[in-house]
């Protein structure tokens, strides 16, 4: 199923410019796996060499962070936006 | 409390009004924290205190000491309150795209201001205090994400607070800055209460700093990993400018008067609110709304707001 995957700036060198792309999958890993495949500048940077999610990097199924839902288990369905942001700190 | 001998006494302590008039679920309760009752305006003077007060006990703090920190502008403006009155000299790395408001307040309490690259948020505010701290050692780099008397202080000051006027409470939701008000609150009510919730907010501040140049360049409060914070919080959810505007709004309806992050906690706790059939929800309203006048956040256009609001620091 494809779903709406949008990129921060610091990744849109590797996807031609654009800000939101379309990827396949059931699950988040499914579709980060897909938009590696399409996109293999980005391989680096999502997942560390065991295949975990990048400490610096969070992923969100429709403003939810998948960390605390089932990491990259996390069901999508059509029509859900995953989000791809920096780890960025406040106060 | 009629009289006290020091500003400082009057830091803490709180109140909590129930504002659940605005809950979309109506076996929903919703309480706000009101933190801009501190005195130097936010929940930010309980972290300033507790780091130098932590700081003079270890003796790194000595008197006319130099104080430098990266802060988007409220533990900068607490620590400047406590700095003068205790007579220390305070430099605040501040990113260039926080409200003038914050500025005001630095300087009115006599922080010094050097300036941080805006696109690079507060990350670069962090980078940048570091690489100064490595120049002058001799200045004291207390690091409000490094440092364990911030979750301390709300540890020991505002999850006993919540605890004694609320002990209902099911779910906490606070902003995700530095992470210490949600892990100092949320380790102190999960002892209390192994089933309450810890929900975190936060702006889509990745979005918006375009001046990083690899994910790489992210950053996760030490505290946040040193203290078990993927472990502590049940849900993290980021909430936008439009919907902290507009939740800002709806809090000035019943007559709280909240800056943008608030919003964006009550923002938070009606999307909470939603996903539970009852309960008490803890919010916290980190500061009041006076440093974001300059936004228009109350009066002008939403859509215009909403694009200022994408461009300026307001967690």
């Amino acid at each position: 199923m494809p779903v709406e995957v949008r990129l921060p700036t610091v990744l849109r060198p590797h996807s031609g410019g654009q800000t939101i792309v379309s990827a396949k999958g059931g699950t988040i890993g499914e579709v980060l796996t897909d938009l590696m495949r399409s996109y293999p500048g980005m391989a680096g940077q999502l997942l560390t060499d065991d295949g975990s999610l990048h400490r610096f990097v969070n992923v969100y199924v429709n403003d939810d962070d998948v960390r605390y839902l089932d990491q990259l288990d996390t069901k999508v369905a059509e029509g859900d936006t995953v989000s791809i942001l920096p780890a960025v700190a406040g106060g | 409390m009629a009289l006290v001998g020091s500003v400082l006494d009057l830091i803490g302590n709180t109140p909590l009004v129930d504002v659940s008039q605005l809950s979309p679920n109506r076996e929903v309760r919703i309480l706000v924290k009101l933190e801009g009752h501190n005195p130097g305006g936010s929940v930010k003077d309980r972290i300033a205190l507790s780091m130098v007060e932590e700081a003079e006990k270890e003796g790194v703090l000595t008197p006319g000491a130099t104080l430098l920190e990266p802060s988007s502008g409220n533990t900068g403006i607490g620590l400047a309150l406590v700095s003068r009155v205790k007579g220390y000299h305070l430099r605040v790395v501040l990113p260039s795209n926080v409200s003038v408001e914050r500025r005001q307040a630095l300087e009115s309490w006599g922080a010094e201001i050097i300036e941080s690259s805006g696109n690079e948020g507060s990350n670069g505010a962090v980078r940048m205090a570091e690489h100064l701290h490595a120049e002058h050692p001799k200045w004291v780099l207390l690091h409000q994400y490094a440092n364990h008397a911030n979750p301390k202080a709300h540890y020991e000051g505002t999850g006993p607070e919540i605890w004694r006027d609320c002990p209902e409470v099911t779910h906490f939701v606070a902003g995700l800055g530095t992470s210490g008000t949600l892990l100092g609150v949320g380790r102190f009510l999960k002892e209390h209460n192994s089933r309450a919730e810890v929900w975190a907010v936060e702006p889509p501040a990745g979005e918006m700093v375009d001046g990083l140049r690899s994910l790489d360049e992210g950053y996760v409060p030490p505290i946040f990993s040193d203290l078990g914070g993927a472990e502590l919080l049940d849900r993290k959810t980021i909430v936008g400018p439009r919907a902290s505007v507009k939740w800002t709004r709806r809090l000035a309806e019943v007559g709280i008067f909240a800056g943008l992050s608030s919003g964006a906690a009550m923002a938070g706790a009606a999307k909470c609110a939603q996903a539970i059939s009852s309960g008490v929800i803890v919010v916290v309203c980190a500061d009041g709304g006076w440093k974001y006048l300059s936004t228009g956040a109350w009066t002008d256009d939403i859509d215009v707001v909403t694009e200022r609001a994408r461009r300026t620091i307001y967690f």
